[in-house]
């Protein structure tokens, strides 16, 4: 059992002061084996705090962050699955999802996640899973009205990934979760 | 050769101890045969080794001690007159015969001891008579351990109220009376010590002196626990005594051991009742006394008795102790010219803790505090000691820490005043203070009056303060300070628009003035503070005519543009252009196509003027498409202009695959999924078929530059918008176009000679079984990527 926190879209300082308390006081340092996170975080302050709740912390470029240097994509294998990570503000139009599923198929991987719509999504398609986890502090979006706080947080175990969404509506703390199941291990291609 | 002092003294000890010894033997040899003439002959040879000049108190102390315990053996003799036949009232008057006179009063105290518990004199002449005696000795060691003897042996001899000496001739005022008197030559013979010997040695006497101060405090002590010692009676008799000779013996360190003894050892409503007086002698003390210690631990104390139960908060208002306090203060403050800086903040400090404690609803009160300590300070020219300005730190936080609620501290109308006097640096640390507690308490500050007070607390954050040196900052430090305050926009929130529009005016006005640095922190914050005003706004029907600046949209919009102008002269183009199509978007949202026209002009004249850097314009090139793909409110004309546009720069990236991939996504400028959205087929296609022939200029540039063409990804990408739009219906694109494009991916990756790129071939075997499962989707699906023939 793996878990992944998957979150983005912060945007702190610029349209956030803060993660809710709520949330703050779940993600204790310890528990999580890896964070991947959309981007737009958008200081340091708030790398460094997410770095302080696992070290293995893989980040994209969100177009409002601080850190230029962030790649625009990233793949990496936990168990079984291979994951993609990309903000999404490069994907148009945005929230698409086949223009999503094209960048799944490029990048090659199971689980593609992407943010810059500030809402959470999970899809399934031909290729594989689609996810976005949000806006961790419920920013404004110019794409979605009324944003919820939301987070992801992801159980790998095996063949199997357990999607569990946490949103904080009307000061509640919200979970939901969705299955997945992988039909083939990942083979390496043999060229 | 110089003998070592201590080795003498311990020489001289042991002598002493020997000569105790020796003599007592003898003296109990004469009490086992009841012998009273060689009892007192040896009694006073031993007691005369306490004549000795030559003991530190400290070792005074031990010879004493064993004086003492043979006492005991000699007083329980004198008790039995059955064996030794003499009456106590001829035995007091046998033992004065003694040859010296410090012997004489040690047994005279001792047989004292007797006749007061015989009950033949009232105690209160014995005790008298024996207070007096001791007058005879005035060597302030020798002295002083006497008069300890005479208070241990009378200790339980007192005539209190219910205590059987008590008579009508004794009354709890002898005792008392008796006490003062003792306690009086003691502290005059303590005192005394300070002027004994040469100057070089008044650190070594101080040092003796405070080892010997508890034998004079414990006098207080006893006063304390006599029964019959009410309110009453240490208000008339017991205070005004003690504190006068406090006064007069204008001895820095009695004084200030005294009036802390005082302070401990009396009830707390004994001090309350008595505030006046007791705080009446703090001036009239020696300047060297460390007054601000002496009032801090009352304050303190104060402070405890009113957290100990509310019963007791009533009296502190009767007796006004706040006011006496302040005004005890700030006489001192004004008495002691030379008191520098910190003394004084740090009592200010104190008698906020005790006004918190006691008073916290009474804000006029804390706010009185920091108006003395206001004045204080505005009398020093600048404040640069550290430890004072750590207090006046320690004074800004105490209200913060009490009320979480940063808004009471905001109506301290003195607070700001205080937070002037400290130098930039402190006075930054405060701000980020102040910050800080807003954001751990949540709070949330929603009028224009209390926003304009933050921002004069906070003014030292917020823009360059005279005098500032620049060059100094810090550069973290900078982003630091200037991320909080950006994040503090967001806790400045009123639900109503008319008030939140003038919230948002005031933040500008203040973040406006912070300069070029400061506005690529701050703007953001307060657009997207805008924004969410905005859309609150929207979709309320009609114009609110409001009194100054009216809550609509459209003002909002204005006021955007000016700000985003600002920001772009800083110059910040890139940060400036993501708003500009952020508000872009809302006015879209709004209906207001003048106003988004507006934005993407902005916007565009940024892309062209200001960002040179290749990967920047990538990023913001496709920002401006993406965001122009979601407009709905453009006219045909207007529509048209801005994607000429953005085609056109698309067209113009740096680099080839950049190139391509800012054309296909143009494409889907032309083609909006919506019910209403634009679906045209023909430009989709004119589009795609651009970024193929970007595609294949970018092979043949590779294979000139480096001899072999590169991945065929870019061709990939595009296979794979063709069958986006394929699938989304649009005519243009046939399924023998799509078979054309696989081919010629096929042929390149063969002329391809260099090693294979898997990502690539990964990329085209997906995008291959993609297909594939549409195919076996069935259906009009299916039926469609039928015609596809692979």
């Amino acid at each position: 059992m793996v878990l992944v926190l998957a979150l983005g879209d912060l945007h702190i300082p610029h349209r956030a002061a803060d993660l809710p308390p709520k949330f703050k006081s779940m993600l204790v340092p310890g528990k999580i084996q890896h964070i991947i996170c959309t981007g737009n975080l958008c200081i340091k302050e708030v790398q460094d705090y997410l770095k302080s709740l696992c070290p293995d912390l893989h980040i994209t470029r969100g177009e409002y962050d601080e850190e230029t240097r962030c790649l625009e994509t990233k793949t990496l294998t936990i168990g079984q699955f291979k994951l993609g990570l990309c903000h999404g503000h490069q994907v148009i139009p945005w929230g698409d999802l086949d223009s999503l599923a094209m960048l799944q198929r490029q990048l090659d991987v199971d689980i593609l996640v992407t943010g810059h719509t500030h809402q959470f999504t999970a899809y399934k398609h031909e290729g594989g899973v689609v996810i976005n986890p949000g806006s961790a502090t419920g920013a404004y979006s110019s794409i979605t009205y009324d944003v919820n706080p939301s987070f992801v947080l992801m159980d790998i175990d095996g063949l199997r990934v357990v999607v569990y969404v946490y949103e904080l509506i009307d000061g509640e703390v919200k979970v939901d979760k969705i299955d997945f199941k992988k039909t083939t291990a990942t083979t390496h291609s043999a060229h | 050769m110089m003998l070592n002092g201590a080795e003498d003294e311990e020489k001289w000890l042991a002598e002493g101890i020997a000569g105790i010894q020796h003599n007592a033997f003898y003296m109990h040899r004469a009490l086992d045969s009841n012998n009273l003439r060689e009892a007192l002959k040896y009694s006073a040879q031993m007691l005369s080794e306490l004549r000795t000049s030559k003991l530190s108190p400290h070792k005074y102390y031990d010879l004493y001690m064993r004086a003492f315990d043979e006492l005991r053996k000699l007083e329980i003799f004198f008790k039995d007159e059955g064996k030794h036949g003499v009456s106590v009232v001829d035995l007091y008057e046998l033992v004065q015969h003694a040859g010296n006179i410090l012997p004489r009063l040690y047994l005279l105290c001792t047989v004292g001891s007797v006749y007061i518990k015989s009950k033949e004199a009232p105690a209160k002449e014995v005790l008298k008579d024996l207070v007096e005696m001791c007058r005879g000795v005035q060597h302030p060691l020798r002295g002083l351990f006497l008069r300890s003897y005479l208070a241990q042996v009378s200790r339980d001899k007192l005539p209190d109220i219910g205590s059987e000496y008590e008579g009508d001739a004794d009354t709890v005022m002898d005792a008392v009376e008796f006490v003062l008197q003792n306690f009086t030559e003691m502290n005059k013979l303590w005192v005394r010590m300070q002027h004994q010997g040469p100057g070089r040695l008044r650190e070594k006497r101080e040092k003796e002196r405070n080892e010997l101060r508890d034998l004079v405090g414990k006098n207080l002590h006893v006063l304390s626990q006599i029964e019959g010692v009410d309110l009453e009676m240490y208000k008339e008799t017991v205070l005004p005594r003690v504190l006068e000779q406090v006064v007069n013996c204008k001895d820095d360190l009695s004084q200030y051991y005294l009036m802390d003894c005082i302070i401990q050892v009396f009830p707390d409503e004994y001090h309350l009742q008595t505030l006046e007086t007791l705080l009446g002698a703090c001036p009239q003390l020696q300047p060297t006394v460390d007054i601000k210690t002496v009032l801090s631990r009352l304050m303190d104390r104060l402070s405890n008795y009113a957290a100990s139960s509310a019963d007791v908060l009533p009296e502190f208002l009767q007796v006004e102790a706040f006011a006496k306090l302040s005004n005890a203060i700030g006489k001192v403050i004004e008495a002691q010219v030379d008191m520098p800086a910190v003394g004084a903040i740090t009592l200010y400090v104190s008698l906020l803790t005790f006004t918190l404690r006691v008073h916290p609803d009474r804000l006029d009160y804390v706010d009185l505090v920091l108006g003395a300590c206001v004045k204080k300070l505005s009398s020093i020219p600048k404040l640069d000691d550290s430890r004072a300005t750590k207090q006046v730190v320690a004074l800004l936080s105490a209200p913060l820490e009490k009320y979480n609620d940063i808004v009471t501290a905001l109506t301290l109308s003195n607070y700001p005043r205080v937070m002037d006097h400290l130098d930039n640096g402190t006075n930054k640390v405060m701000a980020m203070v102040i910050i800080q507690s807003i954001m751990k308490n949540n709070t949330c500050i929603s009028t224009v009056d209390k926003v304009e007070v933050l921002f004069e607390l906070i003014k030292g954050l917020i823009k360059d303060t005279d005098g500032a040196d620049v060059d100094e900052l810090d550069e973290e430090d900078f982003k630091d300070e200037q991320n909080a305050v950006a994040r503090l926009i967001h806790m400045l929130y009123n639900n109503e628009p008319e008030e939140m529009l003038k919230i948002i005016c005031t933040v500008r006005k203040h973040t406006m003035a912070g300069g070029p640095k400061r506005l690529p922190f701050t703007v953001p914050s307060l657009v997207f503070s805008a924004l969410r005003l905005i859309r609150q706004l929207q979709g309320q029907e009609g114009d609110i005519v409001g009194e100054e600046v009216p809550a609509t949209p459209k003002k909002i919009f204005q006021l955007l543009n000016q700000i985003i102008e600002d920001l772009s002269n800083v110059p910040s183009p890139e940060l400036a252009l993501r708003l500009s199509l952020q508000c872009a978007e809302a006015a879209n949202d709004c209906d207001l196509e003048h106003v988004a026209y507006e934005f993407f002009t902005q916007a565009f004249v940024l892309y062209e003027e200001e960002i040179a850097d290749s990967k920047a314009q990538v990023t913001a090139i496709h920002l401006i498409i993406g965001t122009l793909q979601r407009m709905n409110v453009f006219g045909v004309e207007n529509r048209d202009t801005l994607t000429h546009k953005a085609t056109g720069y698309s067209a113009r990236l740096l680099k080839k695959p950049d190139q391509c991939r800012a054309v296909y996504a143009c494409s889907h400028l032309f083609w909006v999924d919506d019910q209403d959205g634009i679906k045209d087929g023909e430009r989709v296609l004119l589009c795609l078929k651009r970024a193929l022939r970007i595609a294949n200029a970018a092979q043949q540039m590779a294979n000139v530059a480096r001899g072999s063409s590169g991945p065929v990804t870019l061709f990939v990408e595009i296979l794979n918008k063709y069958l986006y739009f394929f699938e989304k219906g649009n005519q243009q694109i046939t399924g023998a176009a799509i078979q054309g494009l696989i081919e010629l991916i096929n042929t390149e990756k063969q002329n391809d000679s260099a090693t294979p790129d898997s990502a690539s071939d990964a990329f085209l075997a997906s995008t291959m079984r993609y297909i594939q499962f549409q195919r076996q989707k069935g259906g009009i699906m299916g039926e469609k990527f039928e015609s596809i023939k692979l």
